[in-house]
């Protein structure tokens, strides 16, 4: 059973202004745990410190205090114990157009972690390589291999994301808002992916999102971010049934909800189109 | 009416597919240019009669027998000519790879690492880039007595990087913070490869361009040296041509044949790098890219067409 454990961590940015320094907390006294075959869901609206702890977690900044732990014993700086960290710890990011090199081609993002991490060698990474594309759906592999992302849509960028994130084996998984740059029409299928990839591997996964809804359907326990703490957290179905955090219910209500456009609901009426019962007759009571 | 403009329309369009886009007619004019003047610098030398061989005729017009004249002490114009554009080719390629390695280094390294290596890399390219070239080198070549092509072009590459050392920190420092820098730090590359493979590739184009104005500057900056008399001791280049016809009074005594030619031959280099560095412009930057004119007459014609 792997866990990764955040506890109590801060980061705090120094801004320079000219000869003026200021401080902004990202992240203030955020702790949570991730457990194997478990999916934690991070919700909050931009600029609440979602991203920051996403690269917190990938080291690729460090944490003002607090500590991470990563099967109980402090995550390793530097040198081996780094390289032994990104064995176990990997991250999908949020834009699949920028995460992959125009320069490389889809093989090269694959190629380079798997001998990064010693999963193949160079007489079996191109098969290493096309096993990943198979497994998010990306066939025939061999045809996306030598492909540049340019030739690729948004979805199938962000299935290779998770190919080469999946490719050193990891058992954390970070995926920080994998679907909003996407196309709404093949979201489901990339989130749909992620969720039977995590079922699978027994991944623990971090969710970062701004969306209420998938964060409930597709995770077990949901945090609540505003301006860098965590106002509210719990089980997914009582944070979203049972919103204790004025700012967890200002978010409920922000998002739209079906049958509340009044003029739209007339318009859709009148033409008969087919509703639910509470919302076709509401004018008749 | 309406399918002769469309068929003209579908002949432009299927004579474009069939070359790469990048081969432009701007690209292709420039190239030939450049491929032109350097065989003549690569070859025309082994063909010709001794550029310093004197001889008592004194300054004559082209003839069959001196294609270009002859200076005034009676020296073959075309075989200088020939001398001179290996000289001159040769200053410049040494200075813009110099350069080209210098503005890398300070530039990439630079902008990739950050703090204070970033501020002190900056600082010292600022204070290269007001660096005066001509005056340092007027400075520098009045002390030493040998002015060797090495020296010349040492000073003369000191001087021109750090322009191009500037827009590749700029172009680093945007490309650094990218996701897919980020992705293979990630995936737990070392810098030196994330630099070499990942973030270099993305600056070839900036430095092909930055490489191949280099070139003309160092052209030109070594013509201007020579012309005041400060240039290679020694070896013929196209402003030590003109320095000499200069003393020689060439203008004065109407011998055009004798300065024309090694003007005319940094012209038309200097001409056909702009032009090759326009089109790399057009690449990098397809905002840049203007249509060209046979495939405007055909969407004009198309428009007209529509409206008939």
């Amino acid at each position: 059973m792997t866990t990764l454990t955040a506890q109590n961590i801060h980061k705090t940015y120094t801004l320079r202004n000219g000869l003026r320094f200021s401080k902004l907390q990202a992240v203030k006294d955020v702790s949570f745990e991730l457990t194997a075959g478990r999916t934690v869901a991070l919700v909050g609206q931009s600029g609440s410190g979602k991203s920051t702890i996403a690269k917190l977690l990938m080291q690729l900044e460090h944490p003002t205090s607090g500590q991470l732990l990563l099967d109980g014993r402090p995550i390793g700086r530097r040198g081996a114990a780094l390289t032994a960290y990104r064995d176990d710890v990997q991250m999908v990011f949020q834009d699949p157009f920028a995460s992959l090199n125009p320069f490389h081609s889809i093989g090269h993002h694959l190629r380079r972690p798997l001998l990064l991490h010693g999963k193949a060698t160079a007489k079996t990474v191109d098969a290493r390589a096309a096993e990943l594309l198979e497994r998010v759906n990306l066939s025939p592999a061999a045809s996306f291999l030598e492909r540049r992302p340019h030739e690729l849509s948004g979805g199938q960028r962000q299935r290779v994301a998770i190919a080469r994130a999946l490719a050193p084996g990891p058992k954390v998984l970070v995926a920080d808002e994998p679907v909003s740059m996407l196309d709404v029409s093949v979201r489901l299928g990339v989130l749909n992916l992620l969720a039977r990839l995590q079922r699978e591997e027994q991944l623990a996964m971090l969710y970062i999102t701004h969306d209420l809804a998938t964060a409930r359907h597709f995770s077990d326990e949901i945090l609540v971010m505003y301006k860098g703490e965590v106002v509210e957290r719990g089980a997914a179905d009582d944070v979203i049934l049972n919103p204790q955090a004025e700012f967890t219910r200002t978010l409920l209500k922000a998002a739209p909800e079906p049958g509340t456009n009044q003029r739209f609901l007339a318009e859709a009426r009148r033409r008969g189109v087919p509703m639910p019962d509470h919302l076709a007759h509401r004018e008749d009571q | 009416m309406t399918t002769k403009p469309n068929t003209a329309a579908m002949a432009v369009s299927a004579q474009r597919r069939r070359l790469p886009r990048f081969l432009t007619p701007t690209l292709m004019v420039g190239g030939g240019i450049v491929v032109l003047i350097t065989l003549f610098g690569l070859i025309a030398p082994f063909f010709v009669a001794d550029p310093n061989a004197v001889d008592n005729m004194g300054m004559q017009p082209p003839s069959a027998q001196h294609w270009l004249g002859t200076t005034q002490t009676g020296q073959d114009v075309l075989a200088q000519l020939a001398w001179a554009t290996r000289g001159s080719l040769t200053v410049g390629i040494i200075v813009a790879v110099m350069a080209l390695f210098l503005s890398a280094f300070f530039g990439i390294l630079g902008g990739y690492l950050g703090g204070w290596l970033d501020e002190a890399f900056s600082l010292f390219t600022n204070v290269v880039l007001i660096l005066p070239g001509l005056p340092l080198m007027i400075v520098i070549g009045s002390y030493v007595e040998q002015r060797g092509l090495i020296l010349i072009a040492v000073v003369l590459a000191i001087t021109s990087w750090a322009a191009a050392a500037r827009v590749l920190r700029s172009q680093t420092l945007s490309i650094r913070g990218r996701d897919y820098v980020q992705a293979s730090k990630i995936a737990g590359e070392r810098p030196w490869r994330i630099i070499a493979v990942e973030i270099l590739p993305n600056l070839l184009p900036v430095m092909s361009s930055s490489f191949v104005f280099a070139l003309v500057s160092a052209i030109l900056g070594e013509a201007g040296l020579s012309f005041i008399g400060l240039g290679v001791v020694g070896t013929h280049t196209w402003g030590s041509m003109l320095f000499y016809a200069q003393n020689g009074q060439a203008l004065t005594l109407g011998g055009w044949w004798w300065f024309v030619p090694p003007g005319a031959m940094i012209a038309a280099l200097g001409g056909g790098l702009s032009l090759i560095n326009f089109s790399i412009d057009g690449i990098i930057n397809p905002r840049l890219r203007t249509a060209p004119a046979a495939a405007r007459t055909a969407r004009h014609a198309q428009k007209e067409a529509a409206a008939a």
